[in-house]
């Protein structure tokens, strides 16, 4: 549905982009991942035709952004960062205004405004000039208007900025409940945000791709090793030296020192072996107390920072 | 059309939500009051001493009032106009540009050309509007006097030319910042050069000062409207004018795309 293919972005001399190539299917919810100032507003902006590229290309359902500039903003809702509105319009006059412009027919125009406002929950503000709302309703008008003419693909940059934590759940279960029918891409520089509502995720950091996958995947695969915590009653000392012992075990290390020599060792295992099924039969043959043991995995918050640091060495 | 009348309508409203509408019109009111009071109260005095002294009676057999009256008044309503005016188109853009709502604006689909022309047109409702409400000072006139009907037809077809003029001019500057002062000084200076512009004709070289005189307003602002004669030149002027005007507003929308 969107194709970007090396795209670029200069601005004078300063970085925007370098090089961005991503596919979006139909009906996917992509995340958008990436510190400020990593170029995620600059690549939407260039897939919305506000702004072209410097080279490279982009199509939307088949559409390039330059050249069939209309077309594509025909099937594109987009909410900006800023979400920029019109505070001088009420509510229901600005979204008639908007999907006017957005083709929305005249005659049906009431009707969808009406469904709208009950979809994005605006009917406490109807009366209300758009200056006048908290930020929270704010967003929503902007997701409103993003979603009048009920566009096939979606643009939302960082629509959960600045919201209060219950503002949060509801805008994530709003946008949640938009995948399927649309195409939706998500930006946002809060890491659980995308593995609780995106399907596929894009990491991006200074203006470069870095990593392309589902959130399940990525996790995976950059795990070069396996981590277990095990809780052990037992002596110190020779708990260490036992468990190092094991087959494909790299590395043993006390965690947390505990009462009653109980304490949190962390288990490393090379790649890809199971050391773990190992741990307990030590522990019988030598009648020390197993409390808990659970893998650790690599959460995205840990590959995120991996990935951005190593790609400021290269 | 669909487009750019939704566009024209938003305009047009949203200078009822703001007191700028309100604050620019009631300051023309008032100025061309004032000057239409002064106008005909000196009128008035000379026709009252023509009235009672015969001598002066002979030599101002001329006593008119399109001449004395309403030619001048349209010549200040033109000038408050050239004040004022920048004042109403300021906001066009440049509030657009500092609030960001631009963005939204042009990614929907809709021409540039649509945008701009909607934004004429809605300033040139409220410029209607204000103009409009000068005329009860020509029936106050008609009372009076017997005031040429053609001169102050031509007259108020001059006056929607020049406005429209400053207007596409004003809409440009405010194309080209994002702070709304700005736009304001800047429209404000270039009017101001363009009336000038022909006085500085008599400094430079024949054929230079001619295109000089050509170009600013002056020349055709009353030497033609205000006789009475509908001078399709003078006309054609300022449509060229504000359709240059509109140009260089396209050419400066699309090059902000290009700068991002
Ligand atoms: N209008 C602009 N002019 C100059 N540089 C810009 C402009 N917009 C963004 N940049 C630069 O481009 C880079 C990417 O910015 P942006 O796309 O806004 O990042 P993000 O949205 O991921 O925070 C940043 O280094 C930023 O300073
Ligand atoms: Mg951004």
């Amino acid at each position: 549905m969107i194709e970007v293919e090396n795209l670029t972005k200069k601005y004078g001399n300063a970085r925007g982009i370098n090089d961005v190539t991503f596919t979006v299917e139909k009906g996917e919810i992509l995340g958008f991942l990436g510190p400020n100032g990593a170029g995620k507003t600059t690549t939407m902006r260039i897939i919305t035709c506000f702004m072209p590229a410097t080279s490279g290309k982009a199509r939307v359902a088949g559409f390039d952004v330059f050249e069939d500039s209309l077309e594509v903003r025909k099937r594109i809702g987009y909410l900006p960062e800023s979400v920029p509105l019109y505070t001088d319009m009420q509510v229901p006059v600005y979204l008639e205004f908007v999907g006017g412009l957005k083709g929305v027919d005249r005659r049906d125009i009431k009707r969808r405004v009406g469904q709208i406002i009950d979809d994005c929950g605006l009917n406490a503000v109807t009366k209300k000039y758009i200056g006048e709302l908290s930020k929270g309703y704010r967003q929503r008008v902007g997701l409103a208007q993003a979603l009048i003419n009920d566009p096939e693909v979606l643009i939302l940059d960082e629509p959960t900025i600045g919201l209060d934590p219950k503002q949060i759940i509801e805008i994530r279960s709003l946008i949640k409940g938009l995948g399927g029918r649309r195409t939706v891409i998500l930006s946002t520089h809060i890491l659980p945000e995308v593995s609780m509502t995106c399907q596929r995720v894009i990491i991006i950091n200074e203006g470069r791709l870095v990593a392309v996958d589902t959130p399940q995947n990525l996790t995976a695969q950059l795990q070069k090793s396996q981590q277990i915590i095990v809780r052990i009653g037992g002596p110190e000392k020779e708990v260490l030296s036992e468990v190092g012992k094991i087959n494909n075990v790299s590395r043993v290390a006390i965690k947390e020192n505990g009462t009653d020599g109980v304490n949190t060792y962390l288990v490393e295992f090379k790649k890809d072996s199971d050391g773990g099924k190992d741990i307990p039969p030590v522990i019988v043959r030598k009648n020390w107390a197993l409390y808990e043991m659970r893998p650790i995995g690599m959460s995205l918050e840990d590959i995120f920072i991996k990935l951005v640091t190593e790609e400021k060495i290269h | 059309m669909k487009n750019f009348f939704l566009i024209f309508q938003k305009e047009f409203r949203s200078y009822f939500n703001s007191p700028i509408a309100f604050v620019v019109i009631t300051i023309f009111l008032i100025l061309s009051g004032y000057f239409f009071h002064g106008i005909f109260l000196n009128f008035s005095t000379i026709s009252f001493q023509v009235a009672t002294n015969a001598i002066l009676a002979r030599q101002n057999n001329q006593l008119n009032v399109t001449e004395m009256v309403v030619r001048p008044f349209f010549d200040i309503i033109s000038m408050v106009m050239l004040i004022m005016l920048p004042m109403l188109t300021m906001r066009m853009f440049s509030e657009e540009k500092k609030s960001g709502t631009i963005e939204l604006l042009l990614t929907y689909p809709v021409k540039d050309s649509e945008v701009i022309l909607g934004k004429f047109a809605g300033c040139m409702g409220i410029f209607t509007i204000m103009v409009l409400l000068t005329v009860p000072c020509f029936i106050l006139i008609g009372l009076f006097g017997e005031p040429e009907l053609g001169v102050v037809l031509s007259g108020y077809v001059g006056l929607f030319c020049m406005g429209a003029a400053f207007i596409s001019l004003g809409i440009f500057a405010s194309s080209i910042t994002e702070n709304q002062i700005i736009a304001a000084v800047l429209s404000f200076a270039s009017l101001l050069i363009f009336l000038m512009m022909g006085y500085s004709a008599s400094f430079a070289s024949e054929s230079l000062g001619n295109v000089l005189k050509y170009l600013s307003f002056m020349p055709h602002m009353y030497n033609s409207f205000a006789k009475g004669v509908l001078d399709t030149e003078d006309i054609i002027y300022y449509v060229l004018f504000t359709l240059f005007c509109i140009f260089l507003n396209m050419r400066s929308l699309e090059s902000k795309k290009w700068r991002g």
